[in-house]
């Protein structure tokens, strides 16, 4: 066998590794049962054949080339037709205690019970996507399918393809939500030898001048392979403002791919936190356009990882009118022989003038053996206008250490100091004190942990 | 307190202290000058245990203990506070959550009980009403974004909830206004006493008139090249470095 031919099978088995999902979507009960709008299927159809047309990215392509898809093509996934084990309570799941309007799927699928939507006020629409469907089609149609773009993730073609339910945020205009919403990601227990994979779709739309603030959260348990393959639409109308915390907390041997697509009007400001604790393999790609003027959105983002977890965010901040600002600010800790990748691309289209646009990666590296690649894109079309970027990469600095010590601390101690330190600048930004308190109490659990495994 | 003894040390094979010897007894405050390149901060990054340096002779030996051979983290709990010339930012970790860190390692090396953040809090406040100072830098992260002045203001806070035996100011007045320098005289003099050295490196006799110094040392070329009292570092005010480091060459 040549090695020069190698590479090619493998792009042609990451291809060909489609026919198998082609076939499950062909017997999908929603095709052609004449329940869904035509609309849907159409749009389904049209992802599904761009899925099939296109296959699982291979690593031959520049946006994946520092992920490998390989393990998920070659595992045999299967999409749960039900929830197949429902758990009496979310509790051990959720962060924080406070009350909020929580919707709870499992396995990808819906469960009232689990979920709590009482009180909310009239014209706000909180809870599932495949409800929201039935009841109000035209509200959803001019949005699903309609932002996220999927030329460079056949992933995200796919979601759209088994596209069944997630979460539906509709805030109609100058409402301002006085609750959280969350929408809560849960895979049971897998038993057998047949994976699962879920595809949860979130829809988020909040009209002009309304307020509101969303947490997502994925989870599962430990060592069980699954996959969870979401997309998230979200549409800010003008002068409107919402937050999204998203907390990536899968099981150890779970694969989570994502794309978080948004699109904002005029004057309107969008805060999306992200927090990578989980999964063995993880791949997020977020496009941000700020398409009115005066808009402002910040990404922001922060990943823990060890063992030989590996994380990849791809983000785009598209600058498509003039005097929009975006903040991006993205921290990565990673011990033992764990990765990390982030790609962060700047684009101001032409006209976009008084853009003003800062770009953080900060990579602490706590082992030899991990790795982080760090890699800015600047893509800028106008003359008038601002963008930084700036990155950091490598071991905790012998200065920081000294300095540390030099008031006590041990080594140890000093090395853990500055961790909480890398965690806890992204936590100052969340605005919600209970959820801060508890990712602080994630942050310090991952310290634990790695001085457990280290000792 | 301190008795250093021929100490020489370097960095990557090149010798900066060429056999330094000093004495301090409790209570006193020593004044160490020089002009740039003296070896006066290496002097006090060596004493705090700074690992680039590298000690090749002499002996430190601190409160009845080998000093050199303590970490960096044993230096302080063993009671030696260096205030650096250059402090660095802690990103992301408050001033709070860092001190208490520190006198929480400070407390579990004697034994005693580790404060939780409200008796911690209580404590610090005290503490700055005691300097007469705001809480301001408090809530910040670690001299992140702060200014000369504020950095240099942070080291002293460090100092008096630490509580050391021995502080070493690293040119703790460089880049400071005649005010700054004032208040920041004002908070070290407070907590002199009897039990209590300082070490004062500086490159300006300026701070001296508000701390007097028991000892003013001159080192030139990583040697203590003269000795003397307030007098002598007004005579180096005066009369500026040349004449000693001329005289140092020649020697």
């Amino acid at each position: 066998m040549s090695t020069a031919a190698a590479p090619k099978s493998v792009a042609v088995e990451l291809k060909e590794a489609a026919a198998p999902y082609v076939e499950a979507f062909e017997s999908l009960p929603a095709n052609g049962n004449g329940e869904e709008p035509a609309w849907l299927q159409a749009r389904r159809g049209a992802a599904m054949a761009r899925f099939a047309e296109a296959g699982f990215p291979a690593s031959q392509q520049e946006e994946w080339r520092s992920t490998d898809l390989k393990a998920i093509a070659r595992t045999k996934f299967e999409y749960p037709s039900s929830s197949r084990s429902v758990p009496a309570s979310i509790e051990g799941w959720v962060l924080g205690t406070s009350r909020r309007w929580i919707a709870v799927f499992v396995d990808g699928h819906f469960q009232p019970d689990l979920s709590d939507l009482e009180g909310l006020p009239a014209g706000v629409r909180v809870g599932s996507l495949s409800d929201g469907l039935r009841e109000d089609p035209g509200a959803v149609e001019p949005h699903l399918g309609k932002h996220a773009v999927d030329t460079y993730n056949p992933l995200a073609a796919l979601n759209t393809g088994f596209l069944h339910d997630g979460g539906l945020l509709m805030v109609p205009r100058e409402t301002v939500l006085e609750r959280e919403v969350e929408f809560l990601y849960l895979t049971s227990q897998v038993s057998g030898d047949v994976a699962p994979v879920t595809h949860p779709r979130n829809l988020y739309v909040v009209d002009a001048s309304a307020q509101a603030t969303v947490r997502e959260s994925y989870v599962g348990p430990d060592d069980s392979v699954y996959w969870t393959n979401s997309v998230t639409e979200t549409v800010i109308g003008e002068n409107a403002s919402l937050h999204v915390y998203r907390m990536q907390r899968e099981g150890s041997a779970a694969y989570h791919t994502a794309a978080t697509h948004s699109v904002q009007e005029r004057n309107s400001n969008y805060s999306f936190i992200t927090f990578t604790f989980g999964a063995a393999m993880s791949r997020h790609d977020i496009r941000a356009v700020l398409n009115g003027e005066g808009a402002d959105a910040t990404l922001d983002g922060l990943s823990m990882l060890r063992s030989r977890q590996h994380t990849d965010y791809h983000t785009i901040l598209e600058h498509a009118s003039p005097k929009c600002t975006s903040w991006e600010y993205f921290n990565g800790v990673f011990d033992d022989r764990s990765r990390g990748v982030f790609t962060g691309r700047i684009i101001v289209q032409p006209g976009a003038q008084k853009t003003d646009s800062k770009q953080t990666n900060n990579n602490l590296l706590l082992s030899p053996d991990a790795r982080a690649d760090s890699q800015p894109q600047l893509e800028i079309y106008a003359d008038d206008v601002r963008c930084t970027h700036g990155a950091t990469l490598g071991p905790i600095d012998d200065e920081h250490l000294f300095y540390l010590q030099s008031r006590g601390l041990n080594a140890e101690a000093a090395r853990d100091l500055m961790t909480y330190g890398f965690g806890s600048e992204i936590l100052q930004a969340v605005k919600s004190e209970e959820l801060r308190a508890a990712l602080d109490g994630l942050v310090h659990d991952w310290l634990h942990q790695r001085a457990a495994a280290h000792t | 307190m301190l008795e250093v003894k021929n100490l020489h040390a370097g960095i990557e094979g090149k010798p900066i202290l060429k056999g330094i010897d000093l004495s301090v007894k409790p209570g006193e405050v020593h004044a160490i000058m020089g002009p740039n390149g003296s070896g006066k901060s290496t002097f006090a990054q060596v004493l705090a245990g700074h690992p680039t340096y590298e000690v090749t002779d002499g002996s430190v030996v601190f409160d009845g203990e080998d000093l050199l051979d303590m970490d960096a983290d044993e230096r302080a709990l063993a009671g030696l506070f260096l205030a650096f010339q250059y402090p660095v930012a802690i990103r992301g970790v408050t001033n709070a959550y860092f001190l208490q860190s520190a006198v929480n390692a400070q407390r579990k090396a004697r034994g005693e009980e580790e404060l939780d953040t409200l008796e911690f809090a209580e404590q610090l406040e005290a503490k700055l009403e005691y300097l007469g100072w705001d809480d301001r830098l408090i809530h910040r992260a670690v001299n992140d974004g702060f200014s000369g002045g504020e950095k240099k203001r942070n080291e002293i806070i460090q100092f008096a909830t630490l509580e050391p035996k021995l502080a070493l100011l690293d040119e703790t007045d460089s880049g400071l206004d005649i005010d700054a320098v004032k208040a920041v005289a004002e908070a070290v003099n407070k907590f002199r006493s009897p039990e209590r050295s300082f070490v004062i490196v500086t490159h300006y006799e300026r701070i001296l008139n508000y701390i007097t110094p028991d000892h003013v040392h001159v080192l030139a070329g990583g040697k203590v090249v003269m000795s003397g009292d307030m007098k002598l570092a007004l005579e180096l005010e005066a009369k500026g470095y040349d004449w000693i480091t001329n005289g140092a060459a020649v020697g």
